[in-house]
């Protein structure tokens, strides 16, 4: 019982890592696979790594909401494009062009200086439940923050005419 | 687990999605590229509503506006792609050069 116990208090913590390490591995297949399915594939896992860092934040909805809208939806759409232009599986092709040795530059000196920004900052931590429920996000999306989602809603309307439009066979 | 934690795990997302956004060549996977820059993104709000404000939620309602605008941006990125598709029979950026001079 006793080790059970050990275990079940370093539980957060290895699923953080885990989850994390799960996520970083994801994403670094995503962008370097030359295959397409494959990175949409990897880029899946990563949402779901994502996702699961949501739950261990404790908030649940998101985390359901991420899997139904990214998984569930983008990344079939991203599919249908595949399936749509059905050329670009093609092996053969190298995927990256001749910037490499500089993205890995560019992106190890972002990654430094934000490292060294957040090391530097103290934030006051709060130690309190997070009510992150249908009903408490429901009360505040229709509360303080009514204008914002009415506006969300104007911009997935003239996202899917636009997309409509813009897609559309001439004949 | 500490916030720093979270925030320097979605530093690493967000740097992982500039190196692809860099160096692909192909449309869709520029667009692979920016969702995972939007996710690091997601990931430091849900994080900051945890550890510094868990009574207002702000955070987690910014997240769904993100993830609302990302849809729509996803769906308009991929019919811009398959339009350029059926003009110029290709997906790579470099192949987009009806503008150049």
């Amino acid at each position: 019982m006793d080790c059970l116990e050990k275990i079940c208090s370093l539980l957060p913590n290895m699923t953080f890592w885990i989850l994390a390490l799960m996520g970083i591995v994801c994403a670094v297949l995503a962008v370097t696979v030359r295959n397409l399915v494959h990175a949409v594939l990897f880029l899946a896992g990563f949402l779901m790594s994502v996702a699961g860092l949501f739950i261990t934040l404790e908030a649940e909805f998101l985390a359901l909401v991420q899997v139904l809208i990214f998984v569930g939806a983008i990344v079939v759409l991203f599919m249908f494009l595949i399936m749509l232009t059905h050329q670009i599986t093609d092996l053969s092709v190298p995927q990256g062009n001749q910037l490499k040795g500089v993205a890995v530059i560019v992106a190890t000196v972002l990654f430094g200086l934000i490292f060294y920004l957040l090391k530097a900052m103290k934030w006051q931590e709060v130690v309190l439940p997070v009510k992150g429920d249908i009903a408490n996000i429901g009360r505040l999306l229709l509360s303080p923050y009514v204008l914002a989602f009415e506006l969300v809603s104007v911009a997935l309307l003239v996202a899917l005419i636009g997309a409509i439009v813009i897609a559309r066979k001439k004949e | 687990m500490g916030l720093t934690n979270y925030l320097i795990l979605g530093a690493v997302f967000f740097c992982i999605g500039i190196y692809g956004v860099l160096v692909r060549r192909n449309a869709v996977m520029i667009l692979i590229s920016i969702e995972l820059m939007l996710n690091a993104a997601n990931l430091n709000f849900v994080a900051f509503t945890k550890y510094v404000d868990p009574v207002k939620l702000t955070g987690h309602i910014f997240t769904i506006f993100v993830i609302t605008i990302e849809a729509a941006e996803v769906v308009v990125g991929l019919a811009i792609i398959l339009a350029g598709y059926r003009c110029l029979k290709s997906i790579k950026v470099e192949d987009i050069n009806l503008m150049k001079w």
